[in-house]
């Protein structure tokens, strides 16, 4: 009996003792949650931002820290499942108590973990490209909205150095992000004169496969008399079969060229990439910008692969959401500092009008009230290498418009988020 | 043809002859603007001078610079100065000149249209061949000059084309008349695309030229039709062999031995993993046979599969024989625990797997029809599968054990055939084909932990709808349900082809639910 009693006592010391331990360990040093799919379709282009953000966490820790607080990182893995993800969401608000949460990188899963941030007033910092069409109080957006990248994307292709194409293939994947831009480019190609039947849009679900019958639909939609070009927002491991069919089928960048809003130098890593030369990308950055900065991003991205011995860390790549979350981060970083607190609606309020020189080159602001980054638009063409040579670059950084002018409705919409 | 080459020569010599290029001409190549570039393009293509050839190539090769004011080569560590060929130190700060596609598409033509002069009569051939679409023009008066000299009947017929292409917008009616009735003959969408301007009032204002054009597109329009649908039909094959490839391991394991088998489509993952692993071998051992590694990967994917299957169902799937739902649960979850094991073996990223050179690419059967080539050995592949099984089945003393087993347990026993023994091989045989297809998996599709997730549902499809234990019931299943996807995709798009590909197979279960072909006899439980 007495052994019972000795183990019960034990078992109540030792619990007592830890959580101590855990209260004395959660006084110096701040949560930080990250919130990427490291398994699952998306995996291909999730994991390497987890990787940014440790890597990020990393450089402010041994730079002193936030506030002379050092920066711990909880790492979970959603596996490419929307619902998951507002559960690991909910876990990482409410059990690990984290202050601020980077991650997402489809709009549907920012979408399912939206309630939830808003109902346990968290922070969340969304580091992709997306559709728009939002603007809520607790959510940092630091990729680029459609005025951003898929506007002047378009208007690249109209123009001479593109092809001046007059059709349109609209190519995605079956999400809310594909066709919400799909619908703001195709007002705006109206916009421009583009007539309806020049517009061909098609869907694929996720994980899709055989792209054999929509490269077909391609080519003969490109045999109809007008400069045909291809408009891809086909996210997640679908890209590489598509680009092998693509490469196979011999339909070459200088006939149907193809510009994608979400294929980097990440996506690219597992293409035989020399058939797809002069094929695009519209992003708001390529690692092969040449600026102080960004040497020194790439150079710290190789050396953190090396040490951590990532898979295939010899050939790892930069890339644009990999950029955001990195300058998200250290955005966060100021807007604490300024704050003096981690607190949520004091962040928020400290956030606007922080600047931050970004690897693309350029010093990139948070807008003082729509929760956006401005940003500079670059047009990439892939080389054989697998990276990107830049065809056009935007005079600067551009201001977010979060409500697509090119949908209805949107006109009347204030440009801050609500409850703010 | 004596007299072609002399007239090549004398060419040559008149060249040779000629001093360097325009310094002012080369060094607009680098201009900032595109628009200059293609100017410089244009005009440096119509002095048909063999050293703008050189420098054409450096810029299509990305080796032009700008440096101190001159367009320079730099090659490696040498440089030379783009205008005279003279070799000159490697400057300092270098520019690079940016060629989009605009310029790679005008500089390959000017390089075709340039080596049209060569006197090899090879080059000449694969230049005229690269001329077939986008031809300006500006590079009329070159073309009707390279057609002159040309002796060559299939050269001349390639020329012919790229000339009237090259005409199409020719003041002269006449020289459109010509330009369109040579093109009538072509069948490439590109032409088509030209032509289709000429066809209505505002195009083209002379009637005869646009009665022509519309004849002309016409035409062309029935030859592409055919090819748009032989290219259909070979697209639901090559769907039809992969969804075969994915069944057949199922159709022994499920269709002949009644194992209600939910790792099926973790053994297809375990054969991709294999080709992986080969082609890691390969890299790392045998860098310069890595184009072979897929050969190799085919028996190694095979006995690995095939012992997972052996480790299964002796661990497991023997004591459950007769218990279809309890067998179910199991084998799901050994399914579960082969994609964890994948996931800390290899990672939870998909893994690049990527084709043999020999397996790049696509074969031009028309103009607008390519087959690639990895497609098309995937249906080689699948025929040769189902030999194998096919011989395996009938022809060997395992096979007619296996269909002894099958059809009468007790009777088979009886007579002396070790009935545990068959069911283990059987498995391990079901198991290894399965490695088999994802071999050919791995060739088209992404390699990760779940990827057998995506087969299995579309193998079970394919076994019941063939008719459970039979394997040519498999076959026409997966051809059928290949091209009927290919048909609706074509028709309604991906998403909804899924879907009613699905609703179709309800409605033909309720209807016939023994599948296309059903044992007949006693023998059937």
């Amino acid at each position: 009996m007495s052994n019972r009693r000795n183990f019960i006592k034990a078992t109540v010391l030792a619990a007592a003792l830890s959580s101590i331990g855990m209260a004395a360990h959660a006084a110096d040093t701040i949560k930080v949650g990250i919130l990427h799919s490291l398994s699952g379709t998306m995996a291909i282009s999730e994991t390497a931002l987890k990787e940014t953000a440790l890597m990020t966490i990393d450089e402010i820790n041994k730079s002193g820290g936030v506030m002379g607080k050092k920066l711990e990182p909880v790492v979970v893995d959603p596996a490419s499942n929307w619902p998951l993800f507002a559960e690991k969401a909910r876990q990482l608000l409410s059990k690990d108590k984290v202050d601020v949460v980077f991650g997402c990188w489809t709009s549907v899963s920012r979408k399912s973990v939206l309630p939830v941030f808003k109902e346990l007033n968290g922070l969340l910092f969304y580091p992709v490209q997306y559709e728009g069409e939002e603007l809520e109080k607790n959510v940092f957006y630091t990729g680029a909205a459609p005025n951003q990248q898929a506007i002047p994307a378009v208007e690249y292709l109209m123009s001479k150095d593109g092809g001046e194409a007059k059709r349109f293939v609209l190519l995605g994947t079956d999400y809310v992000y594909p066709r919400t831009t799909n619908k703001i480019l195709r007002a705006f190609l109206k916009s421009k004169g583009v007539a309806e039947a020049d517009i061909m849009e098609e869907y694929t679900p996720f994980g899709h496969s055989d792209y054999q019958t929509i490269i077909a639909k391609i080519k003969k939609f490109a045999s109809e008399g007008k400069k045909t070009a291809v408009v891809s927002t086909i996210n997640g491991d679908s890209n590489v079969p598509f680009y092998k069919e693509l490469g196979n089928a011999g339909l070459k960048a200088t006939d149907v060229p193809v510009v994608a809003f979400s294929v980097g130098e990440e996506e690219l890593r597992g293409v035989d990439t020399k058939p797809l030369v002069g094929h695009l990308a519209a992003w708001n950055y390529f690692m092969s910008l040449k600026n102080p900065q960004n040497e020194k991003f790439v150079k710290m991205y190789k050396d953190w692969a090396a040490k951590n011995k990532l898979p295939n860390a010899k050939t790892v790549v930069t890339n644009d959401p990999m950029e955001a979350t990195y300058v998200g981060i250290h955005m966060w970083k100021q807007a604490v500092e300024k704050a003096k607190s981690t607190e949520v609606d004091k962040v928020i309020a400290a956030m606007g009008g922080q600047s931050f020189a970004a690897p693309s080159g350029y010093t990139l602001k948070m807008d003082e009230t729509n929760h956006h980054l401005w940003k500079p638009v670059f047009i990439g063409e892939i080389k054989a290498d697998g990276q990107f040579n830049v065809v056009w670059k935007s005079k600067g950084p551009i201001r977010a418009q979060p409500w697509s002018p090119f949908i209805a409705g949107n006109e009347n919409k204030k440009d801050a988020p609500e409850g703010k | 043809m004596t007299k072609t080459i002399l007239v090549f020569l004398l060419y040559a010599c008149s060249l040779s002859a000629q001093a360097a290029l325009d310094a002012a001409q080369v060094r607009q190549l680098a201009a900032e603007d595109s628009s200059d570039k293609v100017a410089a393009i244009r005009q440096l293509t119509q002095t048909a001078d063999p050293d703008a050839v050189r420098v054409l190539q450096a810029m299509a090769d990305d080796s032009l610079y700008l440096a101190g004011g001159k367009a320079v080569i730099i090659d490696g560590d040498k440089a030379f100065d783009a205008a005279t060929g003279a070799a000159i130190r490697v400057p300092a700060d270098a520019e690079s000149v940016t060629v989009n596609n605009r310029i790679r598409g005008e500089l390959a033509n000017a390089l075709a249209a340039l080596k049209l002069f060569d006197a090899d009569a090879g080059v000449r051939l694969a230049s005229a061949q690269k001329l077939q679409s986008s031809v300006s023009p500006e590079m009329a008066p070159l073309l009707a000059q390279a057609l002159e000299k040309e002796g060559d009947a299939q050269i001349r017929a390639l020329l012919t084309v790229a000339h009237a292409q090259a005409n199409l917008g020719n003041d002269d009616p006449a020289a459109r008349m010509a330009a369109v009735k040579a093109l009538s003959e072509t069948s490439s969408p590109t032409i088509k695309s030209l032509l289709l301007p000429l066809t209505d009032k505002a195009g083209e204002p002379d009637d005869k030229v646009r009665y022509e054009a519309i004849a002309a597109v016409k035409a062309i329009d029935g030859r592409l039709a055919l090819a748009e649908n032989l290219g259909r039909v070979f697209s639901g094959l090559s769907l039809g062999s992969i969804l075969l490839l994915a069944a057949l391991g199922l159709a022994i394991t499920y269709g002949v031995m009644g194992i209600i088998n939910m790792a099926h489509g973790e053994l297809l993952m375990v054969g991709a993993y294999a080709a992986y692993g080969m082609q890691s071998l390969f890299r790392a051992y045998l860098p310069d046979w890595i184009d072979w590694y897929l050969p190799a990967a085919i028996p190694v994917a095979f006995f690995a599969a095939a012992l997972v299957g052996v480790v299964m169902e002796r661990t497991v799937i023997r004591w459950l024989y007769g218990r279809t739902l309890e067998t179910l649960l199991a084998t799901w979850g050994i399914s579960l625990v082969l994609i964890q094991s994948a996931r800390v073996l290899f990672g939870a990223q998909n893994v690049e797997v990527s084709n043999p050179t020999w397996m790049s690419g696509g074969i031009e059967l028309l103009p607008n029809l390519v087959l690639p080539w990895n497609r098309i050995i995937i249906v080689g592949f699948a025929l040769f599968v189902l030999t194998l099984v096919w011989v395996l089945m009938n022809r060997t003393r395992l096979g007619m054990f296996v269909r002894a087993v099958t059809q009468n347990r007790p009777m088979a026993g009886c007579v002396g055939v070790p009935t545990a023994r068959i069911d283990t091989l059987a498995f391990a045989l079901g198991a290894g084909i399965a490695g088999l297809g994802g071999v050919a998996l791995s060739q088209i599709s992404n390699v990760g932990p779940d990827m057998g997730q995506g087969y299995i549902v579309d193998s079970f499809m394919v076994v019941v709808v063939g008719g459970v234990g039979q394997l040519a019931g498999a076959v026409w299943a997966a051809l059928g349900l290949g091209i009927l996807s290919k048909l609706l995709e074509g028709w309604a798009g991906a998403v909804i082809a899924k879907i009613s590909i699905l609703v179709c197979i309800i409605i033909f279960i309720q209807k016939r639910p023994q599948g296309i072909f059903a044992l007949k006899g006693r023998f059937v439980e």
